[in-house]
């Protein structure tokens, strides 16, 4: 091989081609172009007629140039130069290839797979036996060398594991080697302990060389829950200049679909290693949140799952007759928004609001009925899953709730009146808390001694009353009763929720039984002990690239290695599961610092990227044949062929040519174009019908009307447009103009499809079946025939003539007739609602708001309107006077036509002026 | 035998290109209507001129009966005396009119061809006679000669450039020469200098190729007439353009010269231009009054 600079040649001696070169110039430059032979009559005037100039008969020495260049380029082609090519690297004995196989690994671990090939097909070449370890996943046995050949096969099934490598079990694999053999040690980048006994290893067996890259590896931390948003901290190492990462918070929208939630930025400041950064999210979002991730980072250090610790329960709060203004400590709401407000998201609302929203429990405090409606969804929500949790009160005891029957939002019946105890008027002492039950959520907790209840209500005795009071008075009296309705629960303290009727607001026990009923959060992190004797089933696991997949059919694991927190072969990162509690098991935990592995100066590290060899043969030869076709145009053009009477072959080839590189579609900017003219300005549209004449005066006709209304009113729209149904855009035009010819063909059906979706959103049609409504919208007339079947597909509203209290009766003129070119009073718009009823002193009906979407008649508009390009009339109408003045009603009816379609019914709004004035006191 | 079939076949060959000819000569011919050049005294013509009585030697044919009719003596229509002159026509028949530039363009000969036998159809219309140069043809009347005229206009001569053909026009008669005028300007002198002497006016149509007035080349060429006997090597044909144009200039100014001291009129056709135009021009010309 030939090397000259970072080119080398395969076949080097070729180059000595190039020493032809010279030649070839001569050679070119002495041989002229050839001669066109013409046939011209016009030679007799030639004869004798000598040349100015006999530059011509050398080469243009550009030319010469083009085609020395073209030769060099393919001698130089066909010698096989290759950019960069690989040094070999020479070496005996066997080759071992050490990656760390981490998730720090996995960024670029194409590029590593390509280094590690390219190692293999050096010591394969040179007949070197080969093995490669992963430290995540050492060889129990010590590695097993192999033709480096078949090594090279098995290189698609290392893949990094999402841990860091035991340190233990890297000593163990130190202590399996034997022999002699030289070493390449593909590092990660992040410095650990086990890595110096491991060198001083390998360094005993051969030399040892350590491919790294100083690149910048970053590791999110998990997410914590601070001062009611997520505060999320990342680590990185080497910490260099300022660093700016995208943070995406990736969980399942409503719809059940994977996407990114929310995002921020986070920023390394300039040598710092870690970065922090706070994200708030509303508590909807924030519970669908799973996990956030470094975006674009390849890695499953830069993700980090969120578990139970993140989320927070929503409980929303509801009190009756909250309307009453009274002192916030008297109200039935204050103490639970004190208990769970730190723990927990709170919604307010009322209960039909809340319930969309979907709280994780719902407390009614004091709510005695509930309206049918609101009763049901209750009761829905519950079976559902969700914990109902009431507060008796006043309101309940006076109640009929529950009395003759259990009320299905009760767990009891209740007694009427409930009792006090411990009052002025009464017997006894204020009683106070029975132990807990074993069989009770409660049990366990400590009971202080000032809690003291002096009223409740009372259950009725029932058979199931035992089972359902988890809470008992000093006396056996239920004080909190409670029973499963389809999945979710239903519980019934019979005391208020404020401090009136007992003490237990205002103590602690009052947040713990809250907590034991799962209305607030639970602890973020079950205690190590805790987890002892657990198993946990994994959900998902994280591979080191950073994907979720689904481990539900992997094995349980056992609560103690998860209690230890670091990610391993037994325990990959992960959520794990067991009862409702989650935990998710990450890779970089709160404490996790980052740092970079150094090497000892005897060690040789090399960079990891390899310049990928280029065979420039191909450009080469495809540049020469570039060049050989521009020299066929510039040959063509110095014999003077791309002129004259074969001209137009080359300028047909030249022109193929710049057509195949001037890709455009003409049809897209076409509609650009149409877009662009339509909604630059208003202006009016008609429909295209194929007859050439209606679409000439339906144009004109609109030019007319156009005029009337720049010089008139304040619309000023632009030139009117043809408009095809089939292939333009309708939403553009705020009214369409539509002469019915009945030789048109119906549109299609998405122009149908476009149309309705246009009358829907506010558009116009005027429908002209220009036969002056002799057919009265029956069969009688062709017009009248095609206009049924046109709409026989539209979405048209029931239609009636346009009475006369209509709002396009006074929209800019005061109209009560709409002649055209022929003078018919039917013209039909949009029925009035059935109920529109003329009120007393009012000129009008309150009719219907909106726009008329469709206005049919036959007076024939558009011959009334019409214009020329002079401005003159184009068509007479009636006679004399009084058809000029037919003709001015016809301007006035389209002025109050276009003022109705862009104003909608802002004029039937101004009967209504002088009430507003009155009510403004003017 | 073979000699037999060879005249078919030329024979076939000149018959097929005659109806297409005549037929383009007389759509051409149509697009001009005659005045008439009647004078103005009785004669024979078509036209009337006078009731007249008749007398003993006229021929009871002759008598109008409806004038006749109306008095007691015998009338005699009497027409106005018109004089047809004779026109004699020479279309270059050279090799060098065989050249048409891009296929979308006639030759030179059909052009030149079409314009005299649609000029022969007007003039024969019109009452004249018409005939061509040389011996083959004299001018005679009536639309056997323009079968005749087409007949022998089909013909090809095989020289590059051919000479005017002076002979058999009648003195004091008109003629009309088609001819792109690129060969030997010699013979164009002597036979109008000729003529002029016989008291011939006439016409000089020169019909010119659009590339032969532009001379779009360039690069090296070799030129060839269309025999090939005549050839002119170029290694820069563009920068010939402009002494080419020269010449041709000059040609054309030596044309008009030679019409003004012969009395002739002298105009340039392309044949990329409509024919009628050129048509218009001649048919004017030949009706100013000699």
């Amino acid at each position: 091989m030939f090397t000259l600079g970072p080119l080398a040649f395969t076949s080097g001696w070729l180059l000595l081609g190039l020493i032809a070169l010279p030649v070839l110039w001569i050679l070119l430059r002495a041989v002229p172009p050839a001669p066109i032979r013409r046939r011209f009559p016009g030679v007799a005037l030639l004869l004798g007629l000598a040349d100015a100039e006999s530059q011509s008969d050398r080469t243009p020495w550009w030319l010469l140039l083009l085609r020395l260049a073209a030769v060099a380029a393919v001698i130089v082609g066909f010698a096989g130069p290759i950019l960069n090519p690989q040094a070999a690297r020479p070496g005996t004995g066997p080759l071992l290839i050490i990656a760390d196989g981490t998730w720090a690994d996995a960024r670029d671990w194409d590029a590593r797979t390509d280094r590690m090939s390219g190692l293999l097909d050096e010591a394969a070449r040179a007949g070197r036996t080969a093995a490669i370890v992963t430290l995540t996943a050492p060889p129990v046995d010590g590695p097993n060398f192999q033709p480096a050949a078949a090594v090279s096969q098995q290189l698609p099934n290392i893949t990094p594991a999402a841990w860091e490598p035991d340190t233990a079990a890297v000593a163990d694999f130190a202590d399996t080697l034997t022999g002699n053999f030289e070493t390449f040690w593909l590092s990660d980048g992040l410095a650990r302990d086990s890595r110096a006994p491991l060198l001083a290893a390998l360094e005993a067996r051969g030399t040892v060389t350590v491919f790294q890259t100083p690149r910048s590896t970053v590791a999110l931390r998990p997410a914590r829950f601070e001062d009611g948003a997520i505060a999320l901290s990342a680590v990185r190492t080497p910490s260099g200049p300022e660093l700016t990462v995208p943070v995406q918070a990736i969980g399942l929208d409503p719809a059940g679909t994977e996407r990114v939630l929310a995002a921020v930025d986070m920023t390394f400041d300039a040598g710092n290693s870690a970065a922090e950064v706070t994200l708030s999210l509303p508590p909807e979002l924030r519970n669908r949140v799973s996990r956030f991730a470094v975006a674009a980072a390849r890695s499953a250090g830069a993700v980090t799952l969120t578990d139970d610790a993140l989320r927070r329960r929503e409980v929303a709060l509801i009190a009756g007759g909250g309307e009453a203004e009274g002192l916030d400590l008297l109200s039935p709401l204050y103490y639970l928004r004190e208990a769970l407000s730190p723990t927990a998201d709170l919604i307010d609302g009322t209960l039909a609001d809340v319930l969309q929203a979907n709280p994780d429990v719902v407390v009614l405090a004091d709510v005695a009925n509930l309206a049918g409606t609101e009763e049901d969804s209750l009761l829905q929500w519950v079976e559902d899953g969700g914990l109902l949790l009431r507060f008796a009160g006043p309101r309940l005891a006076a109640s009929d709730v529950g009395r003759t029957s259990e009320d299905p939002l009760l767990p009891v019946r209740l007694r009427a009146g409930g009792r006090s105890v411990g009052g002025a008027l009464s017997w006894g002492e204020p009683k106070s808390l029975a132990p807990f039950p074993e069989s009770s959520p409660f049990f366990g907790l400590q009971i202080p001694d000032d809690v003291t209840v002096t009223s409740q209500v009372v259950a009725q005795p029932d058979p199931s009353l035992a089972d359902r009071s988890i809470a008992q008075l000093a006396d056996g009296t239920p004080l909190v009763t409670r029973k499963t309705v389809g999945e979710g629960q239903i519980v019934l303290m019979h005391v208020t929720a404020n401090a009136e009727w007992s003490t237990l607001p205002l103590s602690g026990l009052f947040v713990q039984m809250l907590e034991r009923l799962a209305i607030s959060t639970r602890a973020a992190t079950p205690e190590p002990g805790d987890l002892e004797g657990t198993i946990w089933l994994p959900q998902a696991q994280l591979d080191a690239f950073g994907r979720l997949d689904d481990a539900r059919a992997q094995a349980g694991v056992a609560g103690e290695l998860i209690a230890d927190g670091t990610a391993g072969p037994d325990l990959p990162p992960g959520l794990y599961a067991n009862d409702d509690a989650r935990i998710a098991v990450n890779i970089a935990g709160p404490e996790t610092t980052l740092s970079t592995a150094q090497w000892p100066a005897r060690i040789t590290v090399e960079g990891l990227e390899v310049r990928a060899e280029t065979p420039l043969q191909g450009w080469l030869l495809a540049a020469a044949l570039l060049m050989l076709m521009l020299d066929v145009i510039a040959s063509l053009a110095v014999g003077g062929r791309l002129r004259g009477p074969r001209a137009d072959v080359a300028a047909m080839a030249l022109l193929a040519l710049l057509v195949g590189f001037t890709p455009r579609t003409a049809a897209a900017q076409d509609a650009d174009d149409f877009a662009i003219q339509a909604t630059s300005s208003v202006v009016l549209g008609y429909v295209t019908t194929g007859d050439a004449q209606t679409d000439e005066i339906s144009q004109a006709g609109l030019r007319g009307l156009s005029d009337t209304l720049f010089r008139r009113t304040s619309i000023e729209p632009a030139a009117p447009m043809a408009v095809n149904l089939e292939r333009d855009e309708l939403a553009f035009f705020p009214f369409l103009y539509w002469p019915v010819v009945p030789s048109a063909p119906l549109p299609s059906r998405d122009a149908y499809a476009k149309l309705n979706r246009y009358l829907r959103s506010g558009g116009m049609i005027l429908f002209d079946t220009r036969d002056a409504d002799t057919a009265r919208f029956g069969s009688s007339s062709p017009e009248g025939r095609q206009l049924q079947v046109i709409a026989r597909s539209l979405d048209i509203p029931p239609l009636e003539p346009i009475p006369e209290d209509h709002v396009l009766t006074r929209t800019f003129y005061l109209l009560q007739d709409f002649p055209g070119r022929t003078d018919s009073r039917d013209v039909w718009v949009e029925a009035s609602p059935p109920d529109a009823e003329l009120a007393d002193g009012m000129p009008f009906r309150n009719l219907n708001d909106g726009v008329t979407p469709v206005v049919i008649g036959g007076n024939d508009w558009a011959r009334a309107w019409a214009i020329d390009a002079r401005g003159s009339k184009m068509f007479p109408v009636g006679r004399g006077q009084a058809g000029e003045i037919q003709r001015e009603y016809a301007y006035r009816f389209g002025v109050n036509l276009i003022m109705h379609v862009l104003t909608g019914n802002y004029k039937s709004d101004q009967v209504h002026v002088p009430n507003l004035l009155e009510r403004l006191g003017q | 035998m073979t000699g037999a079939l060879a005249l078919r076949a030329a024979a076939e060959q000149q018959a097929s290109t005659l109806p297409p000819l005549l037929a383009a000569a007389e759509q051409l011919a149509s697009t001009v209507i005659l005045g008439d050049h009647g004078r103005r005294r009785a004669g024979t013509g078509d036209t009337f001129w006078q009731y007249r009585p008749a007398q003993s030697t006229d021929h009871a044919r002759s008598i109008d009966w409806r004038r006749s009719a109306r008095s007691d003596v015998s009338f005699v229509q009497d027409k106005e005396w018109q004089i047809a002159q004779s026109v004699t026509l020479w279309v270059d028949r050279g090799a060098s009119m065989r050249f048409a530039s891009t296929d979308k363009l006639p030759e030179k000969a059909t052009v030149a061809r079409t314009l005299a036998l649609a000029c022969a159809i007007l003039l024969i219309r019109g009452g004249e006679r018409v005939g061509l140069t040389g011996n083959d043809l004299p001018a005679r009347r009536g639309t056997a000669q323009i079968t005749q005229m087409a007949n022998l206009l089909a013909r090809d001569d095989a020289a590059d450039y051919a000479l005017p053909d002076a002979r058999g026009m009648a003195p004091h008669s008109r003629a009309v020469f088609i001819s792109d005028f690129m060969g030997d300007m010699t013979g164009v002198q002597d036979a109008l200098t000729r003529a002029a002497d016989n008291g011939v006016r006439g016409a000089l149509v020169q019909i010119l190729d659009p590339q032969e007035e532009a001379f779009p080349f360039d690069g090296r060429t070799i030129f060839e007439s269309m025999t090939g006997t005549l050839r002119h090597e170029t290694l820069k044909a563009g920068d010939l353009r402009n002494r080419y144009l020269d010449r041709l200039a000059a040609r054309k100014d030596h044309l008009t010269q030679l019409a003004r001291t012969t009395g002739w009129q002298f105009s340039t056709h392309h044949t990329g231009a409509p024919a009628t135009q050129a048509l218009l021009w001649l048919y004017q010309s030949l009706a100013q009054p000699a």
